[in-house]
């Protein structure tokens, strides 16, 4: 998915951009000591056969990877609440010998976000650790991703998130009602024409949350439906993208749709891809050209100016839907972990106005051009 | 209004006429003022700006936290940090290495800090915010970001290279950029933490680990919790508290410099004292006319008062901006250091606080008011029919109510000598010395017209009158005497305290460096040392007889001390007080006792250590029993040590490195060729520093030396301005005998014999001032050595009375004396003295 890419390359650029524009010293900092190793991180490659559980767990030799949860919740008292879990893994430096056991191979980072219309705009929180001392990590062969107190783990047949906030606390379990659904060919997915240019891709949809939700020191049972993304890749985005639009459904009937598209330099459509799963569970990858998006609304955000559009048409083969966001104004400030801003946030999905599906849409590039 | 009016025509026809009269002499009492408020405020805003810089940047280095865990030099095993993040009540945790790296190619050492900037944003958002695009570069392994202090001061900027010893080889790292001017204040790199711990060889080690607790934790029961899980030597403290203990190391230090200042002020005070009594003298017959014309005793005294309260403002303003400008000028030129080496890692910026400032401003103007009520209650007590006369009234003083009071303050003052010290601060001491100082002044006319009758009858006819003269005027002898004593007791106090303190250490010197070399794995900084293998080479060197190894590390005994040096060196416990400048006798310990240590004077003060106690110490992490066997002096290390046997040291922490050696030579063997084979078997080895016991010595009396430049500065001005005081007091002796003079030459006497005359007289009263004076010197010197010394820095020292230096003070004080005096008489009849016998009629 598209989680935001460059979540993971921007990654141990930190704190990076947050004034960017106003910093003396360079901005070549992210890149150089990458450039050189680039070719040593673990390749893109199709063929390669993902096998569960071991792939749910961390692919340390590739450079970026992320475990992106998103959903709909129900609160006891009717509302619907949009929530967001995301784990990203980032390799540093492939020559790194350094004994310490801070040696900062992996970084990881976390966020967490809560879409409350009441409250009118995103709450969200984040953390950034360097692997190791245990204190975080990512395991391999099964998922298991922790930053301290921060938690994504397998436990039984399902996960379970912990996640305490500076504004809420989730304490969620999903359980899985469909197998793996593998994105691209057979779970690789292409971003661009280059064919290095992909990930490892698979997702889980429909999956079945329950848990509680703490918001203002007060706990409230919930249960909702969310969608997994987990992804690796060494070389995410073409350097010709400037950013993507990215969604995932969970229709109403049991199916899921996700589609992408890459923007390029003049908003066009660069690449785009998703695939369809129908209520029976028979699986459709959609091409280049089954992926189309097209705004309806936009709406500006009053602390950046930027301009979203929240409202889409996306048509994905031969289904199309409109798009509504749970709100407008779910504007994403990850500067201080990531170093950009962005929109996620929940949307429903329309059919001829009729509720079709609830999922998640996630737009980057807009505020400035994403960079890796 | 009518009043006020008539106040200022009276103080025209007075005060402005005196000033007019004699201008230098004002200017000069003026002057006197202003120096002293302008050492005070110097030496006050030096020490405030250091003091908040310093703050400032220990500041800088706690952050936003909560609290702070901290271990030795040697640091603690780096496990404990995910135990304590791991704890419910912590928020956010940031682990850091700290260590002073020795820089090669110079003996300059780099504080660096490995921080692990991710953690250390939760804590210091602000200071990583401003770290910006940095963060990247700071993960490179060979970076390292410096302060704007330390580029600065090291002469470096981006892309620079900046080479540092770890063991005795140089290691180089990159400058990868400056940090954010906000962020540290003092001279220092910041490294990422996995470089530090690889680089500068702390592999698994930590050193501070900064905590931040939940809203609503007590801070202080999770403290105490917290501090169980900590292994022997680390603990857990407040950022306050760190500060604080930073500040402590220098505080008494400081107080010793404000003292210093309010002496000088004190004597200023003296001087303008001397020039009242003088300029009511001139004006006696002035002031008799007003007085007979209507104007009050009360309004006299005002008028005299207000003299002093003007003359005051003046001087301390003037001294307030003189201070402000000379302490800006040192800031800029020599930094904040003041010769103590206390502040030597931070770049000063003035600190203004306006409520000292104010304070030393009224200080000023306080005691210009004390040292002009007296003689302006003298004045308005006169008679003013007898002042007409201008008949001197000795009788008013023969009264000598001011004995009993005088010997109660020196009782007094004795007694506080025996107090302890108040907030580790010698205060009772400086109490003593005032009080004794004052009470000596108030006995001294007694003093006087004691041993004034005992005076020999010379032969040499002026010198006889100048015996006779001085028998009748015990009054004038006096207060001629109180400048000399004042200001000669004080340099002599200081004299005696300063030799014996430089006596004491040289002696030290000769025990402590027995050997013939000295070898050193990097000067100074923490991360230099010896292997064992490096050890080995070191003692086979041809020429090289026998080679005592020494480790040393640091142990933190309490959250609210500096850590003690402790020094593993090898030490026959029978035979300790042949190695060791024991102050007292050394004890072996039984069988069944934990092994010896001795500990240093300083550390048995602090801590109160007593020779058989058994103490813990923690070495290696481990809580370990020692038994005390000796103390012994050190001047070198001024939060304490305690020294271990080195085979104990490496049983107990398995540590066999070494930072120095001390070599002996084997007979024969010349120190230049030894010199050069060691250098030849440590090829490669750039960082050590090999140097003969001379040198060393040469070194450490030199920073001694250094130490006290300002001690002997400001003891110079005070007694510059107690000689001020000297030749105001003679003049105004003169002055008030001119009339005598007059007689004198009309009974036949040459203006030549009343220059001897006033030379005898000279002669026998700085005498008698510099008699006193070595007396109450030597006593105030006892005070400074056994209490404020002792009590300021827990240091002990033999007394050492530099006798030359002593005798030839004296002797220059009263030929000074003797040549103010005749001067001063050649002043006076300079005038028509033979018309001056007519003033009376």
């Amino acid at each position: 998915m598209l989680a935001w890419l460059a979540g993971a390359f921007v990654a141990p650029r930190t704190f990076a951009q947050v004034t960017s524009n106003q910093s003396p010293v360079t901005s070549h900092s992210f890149q150089y000591p990458l450039e050189g190793y680039q070719s040593q991180f673990a390749p893109v490659v199709p063929g390669y056969q993902l096998r569960f559980p071991r792939d749910e767990g961390s692919h340390p030799g590739f450079r970026t990877e992320w475990w992106y949860l998103t959903g709909w919740l129900d609160v006891p008292d009717g509302t619907k609440l949009g929530f967001q879990i995301t784990f990203f893994r980032a390799r540093l430096r492939l020559d790194d010998v350094n004994p310490s056991a801070f040696a900062p191979r992996q970084i990881l980072i976390a966020h967490a976000a809560l879409s409350d219309p009441a409250f009118g705009r995103l709450r969200h929180d984040q953390r950034v650790a360097r692997a190791g001392l245990g204190l975080a990590g990512a395991s391999r062969d099964r998922l298991e991703v922790w930053i301290d107190g921060w938690t994504l783990h397998q436990v039984g047949p399902g996960y379970r998130a912990s996640i305490s906030a500076r504004d809420f606390q989730f304490d969620f379990t999903f359980a899985a009602t469909q197998p793996p659904l593998l994105q691209g060919v057979n779970g690789y997915s292409r971003k661009g024409p280059d064919p290095e240019s992909a990930s490892y891709y698979y997702s889980l949809p429909q999956l079945k949350v329950n848990g509680a939700l703490t918001r203002n020191g007060k706990a409230q049972s919930i249960s909702g439906s969310a969608w997994l993304d987990h992804e690796w890749s060494s070389r995410y985005m073409d350097k010709d993208a400037t950013g993507w639009d990215w969604i995932g459904i969970n229709l109403a009937n049991g199916g899921a749709l996700m589609a992408f598209r890459m923007r390029d330099r003049q908003g066009g459509r660069f690449w785009a891809g998703g695939s369809y799963r129908s209520p029976d569970g028979v699986t459709r990858t959609l091409g280049v050209q089954d992926v189309v998006f097209t705004p309806r609304r936009e709406w500006r955000s009053p602390r950046t100016g930027t301009a979203y559009p929240v409202s889409w048409h996306i048509s994905a083969g031969a289904l199309a839907f409109e798009i509504e966001p749970l709100m407008d104004d779910q504007e994403y400030d990850t500067r201080l972990s990531t170093g950009t801003i962005y929109w996620e946030g929940a949307v429903r999905a329309l059919q001829h106005g009729k509720p079709a599906g609830s999922g998640y849409l996630e737009m980057t590039g807009y505020w400035r051009p994403m960079q890796i | 209004m009518m009043r006020a009016a008539t106040l200022r025509a009276l103080f025209h026809a007075a005060s402005a006429g005196a000033l007019h009269d004699n201008p230098g002499r004002f200017f000069l009492a003026l002057l006197g003022i202003a120096l002293g408020v302008s050492l005070g405020v110097a030496v006050h805003l030096i020490n405030a700006s250091a003091l908040n810089e310093f703050s400032l940047a220990v500041r800088g280095l706690t952050g936003k936290v909560d609290l702070v865990i901290r271990g030795p030099r040697a640091g603690f095993a780096e496990e404990l940090y995910p135990k304590v993040a791991r704890l419910p009540q912590v928020q956010a945790v940031s682990p850091a290495v700290e260590i002073d790296v020795p820089l090669s190619g110079s003996s300059d050492r780099l504080k660096l800090i490995g921080i692990d900037p991710f953690r250390m944003a939760m804590i210091q958002p602000a200071l990583l915010a401003g770290m910006q695009n940095q963060i990247t570069d700071l993960l490179d392994p060979d970076a390292v970001l410096l302060s704007h202090a330390a580029a600065d001061w090291l002469g470096m900027k981006a892309g620079d290279t900046l080479r540092a010893y770890v063991g005795t080889t140089s290691i180089e790292l990159k400058v990868a950029g400056l940090l954010p001017p906000s962020a540290y204040r003092q001279r220092l790199g910041v490294m990422d933490i996995a470089s530090a711990q690889w680089r500068l060889a702390r592999l698994g080690r930590l050193n501070r680990i900064d905590l931040r607790l939940h809203p609503g934790v007590d801070i202080a029961a999770f403290r105490h919790d917290l501090a169980t899980l900590l292994p022997a030597g680390v603990i857990v403290t407040t950022p306050d508290v760190e500060v604080e203990r930073s500040a402590s190391v220098s505080r008494a230090y400081r107080l010793n410099l404000d003292m210093l200042a309010l002496v000088a002020l004190f004597t200023g005070a003296f001087l303008v004292y001397s020039t009242q009594v003088l300029s009511v003298l001139r004006r006696r017959t002035h002031f008799a006319l007003l007085r007979v014309t209507g104007l009050t005793r009360l309004a006299l005294v005002r008028l005299l008062v207000a003299e002093g309260a003007l003359m005051g403002v003046a001087g301390s303003t003037l001294g307030v901006v003189l201070g402000y400008g000379v302490a800006a000028a040192m800031l800029k030129h020599f930094g904040t250091d003041l010769g103590a080496g206390y502040f030597d890692a931070i770049s000063p910026a003035l600190h203004v606080e306006p409520g000292a400032l104010a304070l030393f401003w009224l200080l000023g103007i306080a005691f210009c008011v004390l040292g002009a009520t007296l003689p302006a209650i003298e004045a308005g007590r006169r008679a003013p029919a007898l002042a007409l006369k201008a008949k001197d009234e000795e009788e008013s003083f023969k009264k000598q109510r001011a004995m009993p009071y005088g010997m109660a303050l020196i009782g007094f003052g004795l007694a506080c000598t025996q107090a302890p010290a108040l907030t580790g601060l010698p205060l009772l001491g400086y109490l003593a010395i005032a009080l004794i100082l004052l009470g000596t002044i108030l006995i001294l006319p007694w003093l006087v017209a004691v041993l004034l009758p005992r005076l020999p009858a010379p032969r040499f006819p002026p010198a006889l009158l100048a015996t006779a003269q001085l028998k009748a005027s015990p009054r004038h002898v006096a207060i001629s005497i109180t400048a000399i004593v004042t200001s000669f007791s004080l340099m002599v106090a200081m004299l005696i305290m300063v030799g014996s303190f430089r006596n004491s250490l040289d002696h030290w010197l000769t025990r402590v460096l027995p050997a013939d070399l000295y070898l050193r794995a990097a000067r100074g900084g923490e991360t230099g040392f010896f292997t064992s293998e490096e050890q080995a080479r070191i003692a086979g060197t041809p020429g090289v007889a026998s080679v005592r190894f020494l480790r040393s590390q640091n142990l933190l005994l309490g959250p609210d001390r500096p850590p003690i040096s402790l020094l593993a060196r090898p030490v026959d416990a029978g035979a300790a007080h042949h190695t060791l400048p024991l102050t007292g006798p050394s004890r072996v310990p039984r069988a069944d006792e934990p092994p010896p240590v001795w500990v240093s004077e300083i550390a048995a003060d602090l801590f109160q250590y007593h020779v058989g106690d058994h103490i813990i110490l923690p070495i290696g992490g481990q809580a370990m029993r020692f038994t005390v066997a000796g103390i012994w002096r050190d001047y070198a290390r001024q939060t304490g040590a305690a020294i271990i046997d080195r085979d104990l040291y490496i049983r107990i922490t398995g540590d066999t490195l070494a930072n120095d050696a001390a070599l002996w030579l084997a007979a024969g063997a010349s120190l230049q060729q030894t010199r050069q084979a060691l250098r030849e078997r440590l090829r490669g080895a750039d960082g050590i520093d090999i140097a003969e016991t001379r040198e060393i010595r040469a070194t450490s009396l030199a920073i001694f030396d250094r130490t006290f430049a300002i001690t002997y500065a400001l003891e110079i001005v005070a007694v510059l301005i107690g000689l001020f005081g000297v030749s105001v007091s003679f003049s105004a002796q003169a002055l008030a005998r001119r009339r005598e003079f007059g007689v004198l030459r009309h009974v036949g006497m040459t203006r030549r014999e009343i220059g001897i005359m006033l030379g005898c007289e000279g002669i026998w009263v700085a005498g008698l001032g510099v008699g006193v004076g070595l007396a109450l010197g030597w006593v105030i010197s006892l005070i400074l050595i056994h209490v404020i010394n002792r009590q300021s820095f827990h240091w002990s020292m033999d007394l050492h009375l530099p006798w030359l230096a002593l005798a030839g003070l004296a002797a220059a004080l009263v030929a000074a004396a003797s040549a103010t005096a005749v001067w001063s008489g050649r002043r006076a009849m300079d005038r028509s003295v033979l018309s001056a016998v007519r003033e009376d009629w």
